[in-house]
C-alpha cells in the first residue's frame, strides 16, 4: 500500500495510483480548454480550481474508503454545488447530523494530563472529517493524511518541474 | 485535577491508553520535518499538535501554489498521452 520507497517503483504504490490519476485528469482539462480565450485570467482561475480539486480528487480516490478522512473528501467531492446529479440532499444532512452526534468532547486528556482543546479542535478543522473523530483516530488519520498530503506535492512538484522551460 | 484522568467521558470502543496516545503523537513527529531534526525529548504533545497544524497548512498551501503554476503551465503547452509515459517513468 504506502511503500515509502523511493528506490524502484511499486506499480501500486500510493504515489503510482495517484500520479497516474491525476496525469489522466490533468489531460482531461487540458483537453477542455477553449483556443481563443486560453491565457485569460479568468481561464486561468478556473483551470486552477479544475486542478486543484482533480489533484484531491486523484488522492482521494487512490486511497479509496479504506481511511475517514478520504471517505469524508470523497463525499465533500461528490456533494460540490456544482456537480451535485442525483444526489439526495436530506439523507445526508441526516448523516452529519447524526455524525455530529456522536462527536466526543474535545476535552481529552494527553500523557501529561494536558488537555488538548485547542490544538485538537484546530486539527479537526484541517483533516477533512475530523469533526467526528476521536482523539485516537484523528492522531491517526492525521498521520496517514500528511503522508498522502506529502506524496501529492512530491509528484506535482515533478510534473511543474517537468513542463516548466 | 485527578479527575481529569479518567476516560469514562470517552464514549468509545475500547479505551484508549495514555501509551496509545504517546505512541501515536511520537509517530506524528516523525513525520515532521522540523522537530525531528530538533531531536529533543522534550517536545510536549500539545507542541507537536500545533507544529501538525502549521505543517498541513503549509502542505495546502504548497499544492494551491502547484495547481495554480500548473494550470498556467496548461495554457502554454499541450499535454498528450507520450508525454504523459515520460512523466509516469520520471516520478517513479
Amino acid at each position: 500500500m504506502n511503500k515509502y520507497n523511493p528506490p524502484r517503483m511499486n506499480p501500486s504504490s500510493l504515489r503510482s495510483r495517484f500520479a497516474t490519476r491525476f496525469l489522466r485528469s490533468l489531460s482531461k482539462i487540458n483537453a477542455k480548454k477553449p483556443t481563443a480565450s486560453s491565457s485569460s485570467p479568468t481561464e486561468i482561475f478556473r483551470r486552477y480550481r479544475r486542478i486543484k480539486v482533480a489533484a484531491d480528487k486523484s488522492m482521494a480516490y487512490s486511497v479509496r474508503s479504506r481511511r475517514t478522512w478520504s471517505r469524508a473528501m470523497l463525499w465533500k467531492l461528490r456533494t460540490r454545488p456544482c456537480c451535485r446529479r442525483s444526489v439526495k440532499t436530506s439523507t445526508i444532512v441526516r448523516k452529519t447530523r447524526h455524525e455530529k452526534q456522536n462527536k466526543n468532547t474535545t476535552t481529552t486528556t494527553g500523557e501529561d494530563g494536558v488537555v488538548f482543546g485547542v490544538e485538537a479542535d484546530e486539527l479537526r478543522e484541517l483533516v477533512p472529517g475530523g469533526e467526528a473523530m476521536d482523539l485516537y483516530n484523528l492522531l491517526d488519520e492525521t498521520a496517514h493524511y500528511i503522508k498522502c498530503l506529502t506524496t501529492q506535492v512530491q509528484v506535482m512538484k515533478k510534473i511543474a518541474d517537468f513542463y516548466s522551460p | 485535577m485527578s479527575s481529569r484522568r479518567s476516560r469514562q467521558s470517552s464514549a468509545t470502543v475500547s479505551r484508549i491508553s495514555d501509551d496509545q496516545i504517546i505512541e501515536l503523537v511520537s509517530k506524528l513527529r516523525q513525520l515532521l520535518p522540523e522537530i525531528r531534526n530538533r531531536r529533543s525529548d522534550k517536545v510536549s504533545a500539545s507542541k507537536v499538535l500545533q507544529e501538525t497544524c502549521n505543517y498541513i497548512r503549509s502542505l495546502h498551501r504548497e499544492v494551491d501554489d502547484l495547481s495554480e503554476r500548473l494550470s498556467q503551465l496548461l495554457a502554454t503547452i499541450d499535454a498528450d498521452s507520450a508525454e504523459a509515459a515520460i512523466i509516469r517513468s520520471l516520478i517513479m
